[in-house]
């Protein structure tokens, strides 16, 4: 309070004046809403109000109702966190491109590949120089981004996915120096920073035009639609069933009725297998402990698939990873370390999981892994016992 | 419970296909007398109109009742990485009228629907204001507060189709829509509580608007927008917003592309030029042919889509009177009328509009036939207040190329085959 005060103190005497702004500005906007005037009775009024809250509230008068509070200058630091691509906002730093792959691979590379290339459906970030006027370009940052801004700013404030705002200013620095690198616009050498920062070069900067649909299709407008006898024939040229990429309702959909409620069927009985059993584990589970769990396990959801019709994906699928030799599911591309861990015929138990989830990389070192653990010794008793829930 | 779903769909779909397969003359068992036979559902006491139903508080908030259980939002999972940054669809196969309902209209997110409750809600207004100012979410519903429908139409809706005929459902080409009477209080407001003479000439102004997940996914808007219709909503249809739609706060900016409608606001900067974010420039900016993109294409042009008979929604009844029924909109007004084509748009009649159409929402159409059985190539064209006339694939692509992604906004054909199914078809 007392900082409020102190801020906003002088304020005070300003307060018939920007009354009389705000009433300006409510004549230039007409509107049928309530006047500003049917409210001043009340505001004062209330009883509950001490001396520091009405002090307060007199020192920062505004607009037409008085309203919320004044933002604090270090909570407007806090969010206000965008660049703008003259470069306003970027906060003072450096980072290069060596110490850029290194944060990338750690940080990034799970999704967009070592190379910036890209795995899966993420996105790549580099290469498709040239293809943008191609059937299929290849949208990157190198192709495609016209500010550089635009990359640290998105960096900074959405990325690591699951992880956002957790790279300081030189981290942030030295992947967009890294990324320019995998787009070959940079040697190996480069330092980013904000005094260079405007120097650098994006290749499709002049690769856009503002909307400009009112003239380049003013055409569809004010045409006279024709209702009949619009042409002399109508073909099918294509048809959905030949690509056939429609969701089904689920996988098996089968063509024939019959099929199907052998399907139905089918699905019925899994449903009673699994309930036995699952009845069995829930009762030597906590079922807070799984509950918070669940939660947590949001951040892992990304790459880990865990439940009915687990499959890996970024990483293994997790069901009965309790009890499982480490690295041990099939088809999964797992770390050279994480494989020899297996070999040697270690198992996830309780303690061998607390200890990576406290610390990946710590307790696998070189695990692909880009996670940076669990702190409380909560957190990892709920997701293990989460994790115990889908034993096989 | 994902099993139960399952088995429900397939039921579903095998109703589907028997009911078509039997060319329409036979749909359910209350048919399935002999003629001239009394109907056993009217003649012997059923136990629904001898017994009990449920009491009062069965359900204290209530749910669709269990027989459109597949009236629900469905993903086409090869579209994206992972669900969440991802997109799913309206059923709007299945809906009719205009108002979507919360629980299923479609999601959009970049980093998950996050939880946020009312009492850890902040909004701030900074930037070249005359005063930064943070608001909580009690202040907010101190402001007086306005009603409006709006459709709220992702700008990738029925970009799979720009190459061809791809998916086989109006839910899943044209389900990236929502339309709902949301509650809140104009930006405009919050914008004049914070002052506005700081920023000077209003003309070349923006706002950075951001959510409070962590994609932030913040847009800019130039002020022209924010001081005109933009809404800061707290309620749609008459409840709090879904988690999924932005709950407690999310921003209406009718008749522009979804993108722009930032959930869980948090933040509103006024500024003196775009920032140029990542969804501002790398994404939901369109590439013509010749490589150049547009960007700021904020409005969504006038669309229509025929929402039954389509492939989800076949014809059940055979020939007859039958219903044919779809939904129009534009991003710049309301919806004048809606011509409709039955032979891939050779000829045309007009539609009728259930109700005059209104500015920036969804308008339902509806055309009456008598149908005779046969093949049908099913269009619908709309035209908005500004004179716009919704155009064919053909047309958009020789302005627009193949590679917009997004603002497709052409003419869709089904093909209604004598059985009654249908199928998404490009027509010459």
């Amino acid at each position: 309070m007392s900082k409020s005060l102190k801020l906003y103190g002088g304020t005070a005497v300003g307060a018939a004046a920007l009354l009389a702004v705000a009433f300006n500005f409510a004549d230039r906007n007409i509107t049928p809403m309530p006047e500003r005037a049917d409210m001043m009775g009340e505001a004062p009024a209330n009883p509950d109000l001490g001396f520091i809250a009405m002090a307060r509230a007199a020192s920062e008068p505004h607009g037409n109702y008085n309203l919320g509070r004044m933002a604090l200058p270090e909570e407007i630091a806090a969010w206000d966190l965008d660049v703008t691509p003259d470069g306003t906002g970027l906060p003072e730093g450096s980072g290069d491109v060596l110490t850029g792959e290194e944060v990338f691979i750690e940080q990034c590379a799970v999704c967009h590949g070592d190379f910036a290339e890209g795995r899966g459906n993420w996105p790549k970030l580099a290469g498709g120089d040239g293809t943008l006027a191609d059937k299929d370009p290849l949208k990157t940052v190198g192709s495609y981004w016209p500010y550089l801004s635009t990359v640290w700013d998105y960096v900074h404030r959405s990325m690591p996915f699951g992880a956002a705002q957790t790279l300081t200013a030189d981290e942030t620095y030295a992947i967009t120096a890294y990324i320019l690198y995998s787009n070959y616009l940079v040697e190996d050498d480069f330092v980013l920073s904000h005094e260079n920062f405007l120097e650098v070069e994006m290749p499709n900067a002049d690769g856009f035009i503002v909307d400009d649909r009112e003239e380049a299709e003013a055409h569809f407008w004010n045409t006279e639609a024709c209702m009949s006898d619009c042409k002399d024939s109508v073909e099918i040229t294509m048809r959905a069933a030949v690509l056939d990429v429609t969701p089904e309702e689920e996988e098996e959909a089968a063509a024939e009725p019959a099929a199907a409620e052998e399907v139905e069927m089918a699905a019925a009985e899994t449903e009673e297998a699994a309930a036995e059993p699952a009845a069995e584990e829930t009762a030597a589970l906590n079922p807070e402990l799984v509950a918070a769990g669940e939660k947590l396990f949001r951040q892992c959801q990304a790459c880990h698939q865990v439940g009915d019709g687990a499959k890996n994906r970024v990483g293994p699928q997790l069901n009965g990873v309790m009890g499982r030799t480490i690295g041990g599911v099939e088809d999964f591309r797992y770390s050279k370390t994480m494989a020899a861990m297996g070999e040697e015929g270690q198992v996830w138990d309780e303690e061998s999981m607390a200890a990576f989830l406290a610390d990946p990389r710590g307790y696998v070192k070189g695990t692909k892994m880009s996670y940076r653990g669990l702190k409380k010794d909560e957190d990892i008793a709920a997701m293990t016992e989460y994790l115990k829930s889908f034993s096989n | 419970m994902t099993a139960d779903k399952k088995s429900s769909g397939a039921s579903r779909r095998a109703f589907l296909k028997g009911a078509v397969a039997a060319g329409g003359a036979v749909a359910g068992a209350g048919m399935a007398r002999a003629a001239g036979d009394p109907d056993p559902l009217i003649t012997e006491v059923q136990d629904w109109a001898s017994g009990f139903g449920e009491g009062v508080d069965a359900t204290p908030y209530g749910l669709p009742i269990r027989f459109e259980d597949d009236v629900v939002r469905r993903n086409v999972e090869w579209l994206t990485a992972d669900t969440i940054s991802s997109i799913n669809f309206t059923p709007i196969h299945a809906l009719d009228g205009t108002i979507t309902p919360q629980g299923c209209a479609f999601e959009r997110h970049h980093s998950g629907a996050i939880e946020l409750k009312k009492e850890d809600y902040r909004l701030m207004i900074n930037g070249l204001v005359d005063k930064p100012l943070i608001f909580n979410y009690a202040d907010l519903e101190r402001f007086p507060r306005e009603n409006h429908v709006y459709f709220c139409e992702c700008a990738a809706n029925t970009g799979m189709e720009w190459a061809g005929a791809q998916l086989n459902g109006a839910q899943f080409t044209h389900g990236m829509i929502h339309n709902m009477e949301y509650s809140g209080v104009p930006l405009r407001r919050l914008l004049e509580e914070a002052g506005l003479d700081t920023a000077g000439d209003l003309k070349d102004k923006w706002v950075y608007v951001e959510g409070a997940d962590a994609s932030s996914n913040g847009r800019s808007i130039p002020m022209d927008k924010a001081l005109d219709d933009c809404l800061v909503a707290f309620k749609a249809n008459g409840e709090a917003l879904r988690k999924e739609h932005g709950y407690p706060v999310r921003l209406v900016v009718p008749g522009w592309e979804g993108n722009m409608w930032v959930k869980w606001l948090r933040r509103v900067e006024v500024m003196d030029g775009p920032v140029e974010s990542r969804e501002e420039t790398s994404k939901y900016t369109d590439t013509l042919e010749d490589g150049t993109s547009r960007k700021w294409t904020w409005e969504m042009d006038a669309k229509s889509v025929v929402t039954s008979p389509s492939p989800q929604s076949p014809i059940a009844h055979g020939a007859g009177p039958l219903v044919i029924t779809g939904l129009a909109w534009s991003g710049r007004g309301a919806i004048t009328r809606v011509d409709v084509s039955t032979d891939g748009g050779k000829n045309w009649q007009q539609a009728r509009l259930a109700k005059e159409g209104e500015s920036k929402a969804l308008s339902r159409f509806y055309l009456d036939i008598d149908w005779d059985g046969s093949e049908m190539l099913l269009q619908s064209r709309a035209h908005d207040e500004t004179g716009y006339v919704q155009p064919t694939k053909a047309q958009l692509r020789e302005v627009r190329g193949e590679n917009s992604i997004y603002h497709n906004n052409c003419i869709q054909t089904w093909w209604v085959k004598e059985s009654g199914e249908a199928e998404n078809v490009e027509v010459s």
